[in-house]
């Protein structure tokens, strides 16, 4: 076994991939992509892909499940088995477990549940290629198929992921940044709300880094905003020709 | 599938505006002002079958901690050094709202929280329990139980599982022609690090700590911030739905490494380790 440090970050500040400490990777998002479902959204942030879809409000199964003041947000957050390095086992593993509760909780801060008592809101996010960020590429994906789906929502759900390789604080970090960096902060906001909706830390941050970290957080997810809204814009501006 | 948890009840509701109301006044329920924890109590040992076990309560929440050792192969990618695993279960025991069965989505969350804790601030110095490089090292099992639960159970469970490391003694094993003997011996492990979490609990624009099981059902938002004794955060997890005001966090994060010194303080003390 040799012990070959991976360099993540060179002497002119470029990142393994390329990009600049405060860049994000390409972004393209697609929404309306899965015909059944009630909407849907497509994301690719570099090498991560992701599929949303929503299905609801609908009616609860089982029945004793439902809420009389308003609705029930399910969320699953799947990995497909060849969406990483090693084939992930069928299944679903602790890590999605706990990601499918904070994905959850981030969208059911937004969703205006007690507009549909006694229903259910369906969410699925599934990772087909895990390239880091996919918690974060996951509830972007999610927020604009709510948004697609025509449920109310407070406002979308932007994420990115932002983190420290070799003393960088860097924006959107890559899965070897994300393995072999020093921290990994996954964070979603609610912009028109100025308010966090999802925020984990992975990793070890002084004070001062932390808030570094928040604002380059902050100004990525400004960015990915207005990609969600343009998007949004594109597709339903589309649909009105259409019908006029 | 993650579903929702049953909403805020009416009663949780009214005591919302009781508590935020104290909370304006610098007051709470229990008498506390906002970032005071209750008191802390620690046992150690009180399993002798398992290599490391504590019993911590703060205030009416009890978590029992157990740590037994076996010997297996290390990860592909780390040859060099032995591994630990945590699991935690909410005991049905514990509370009318844990129900028996599987761990579900808030144990495993529970789990890995403290597990990324105990990693990231690397207290447990790994190499060190390597016997064959690639082949054999011993592996930690970590298990957190719930038995009591009055709010809470994320702090107290980082500190059983300290307790139960910083107390465990480990069956000694040594390799002898390239074979693993039990020598009968015990060594400790030798904490590099102590890593705590504070808990907060936010209604509208206040903040708390340590929240009681009367003021956790009527809080808007909760979010778990570790430090570690240089003053780094080393771990953060909003676990709750609800939205996190953007402008609490710096002042949270300040009250997070203030109150863990504390913890830290009150942890050496109680096990009379000096740090």
């Amino acid at each position: 076994m040799k012990d070959e440090k991976i360099r993540l970050i060179n002497e002119e500040g470029i990142r393994i991939d390329g990009r600049r400490p405060e860049e994000l990777r390409p972004l393209r998002i697609e929404i309306g992509v899965l015909d059944k479902s009630d909407g849907s959204a497509y994301v690719e942030l570099g090498k991560t892909k992701i599929f949303a879809a929503v299905f609801g409000p609908r009616e609860v199964h089982p029945k004793h499940l439902a809420l009389p003041d308003r609705a029930l947000l399910n969320c699953r957050y799947h990995m497909t088995s060849f969406s990483v390095d090693e084939r992930k086992p069928l299944g679903m593993t602790r890590r999605e477990i706990e990601l499918s509760k904070v994905i959850r909780e981030a969208l059911e801060s937004v969703v205006f549940l007690e507009e549909f008592p006694r229903t259910s809101i369906d969410v699925y996010v599934e990772v087909i290629q895990a390239d880091g960020g996919t918690r974060t590429a996951g509830l972007t994906a999610a927020s604009l198929a709510l948004a697609e789906a025509g449920i109310p929502i407070a406002d979308l759900v932007a994420a990115v992921a932002v983190g420290k390789v070799e003393g960088h604080i860097v924006l959107d970090l890559c899965d070897l940044e994300d393995k072999f960096g020093e921290a990994d902060m996954p964070i979603a906001i609610a912009p028109r709300l100025n308010s966090i909706v999802l925020l984990q830390l992975n990793g070890r941050f002084s004070k001062e880094e932390f808030k570094k970290a928040l604002e380059l957080a902050k100004k990525g997810i400004h960015e990915i905003y207005q990609k969600q809204k343009e998007a949004l814009k594109n597709k339903f501006s589309e649909v009105s020709l259409m019908e006029v | 599938m993650s579903i929702s948890q049953m909403k805020k009840s009416l009663t949780a509701r009214i005591v919302q505006e009781k508590i935020y109301n104290l909370l304006v006044q610098g007051k709470r329920l229990d008498g506390r002002s906002p970032t005071d924890i209750r008191p802390i109590n620690i046992v150690t040992g009180l399993v002798e079958k398992a290599d490391g076990s504590a019993l911590v309560s703060i205030g009416g929440t009890k978590i029992l901690v157990g740590i037994k050792t076996e010997l297996g192969s290390p990860y592909s990618d780390r040859p060099r050094e032995g591994s630990f695993t945590v699991n935690a279960e909410l005991l049905p025991l514990a509370s009318i709202s844990f129900e028996p069965g599987p761990p579900d989505e808030r144990g495993v969350e529970l789990a890995r929280v403290v597990d990324r804790s105990i990693r990231e601030s690397k207290c447990i110095d790994l190499e060190k329990l390597c016997l064959i490089e690639g082949e054999k090292a011993y592996i930690l099992f970590i298990d957190i139980y719930v038995l009591d639960y009055d709010g809470n159970y994320y702090d107290p469970s980082t500190i059983a599982v300290l307790a139960a490391l910083a107390t465990a003694k480990i069956p000694k094993y040594e390799v002898v022609d390239g074979k693993i003997q039990k020598t009968g011996e015990y060594f400790n492990l030798q904490l590099q690090s102590l890593p705590f979490t504070v808990t907060f609990g936010i209604i509208r624009e206040k903040f708390l700590v340590d929240p009681q099981i009367e003021e956790e059902s009527a809080l808007d938002v909760s979010v778990i911030i570790g430090v570690d004794e240089k003053n780094n955060v080393i771990s953060i997890q909003k676990n709750s739905p609800g939205l996190l005001p953007e402008n609490l966090l710096e002042q949270m994060i300040e009250i997070a490494l203030e109150k863990g010194t504390y913890i830290r303080q009150k942890f050496c003390e109680i096990l009379k380790i000096n740090i």
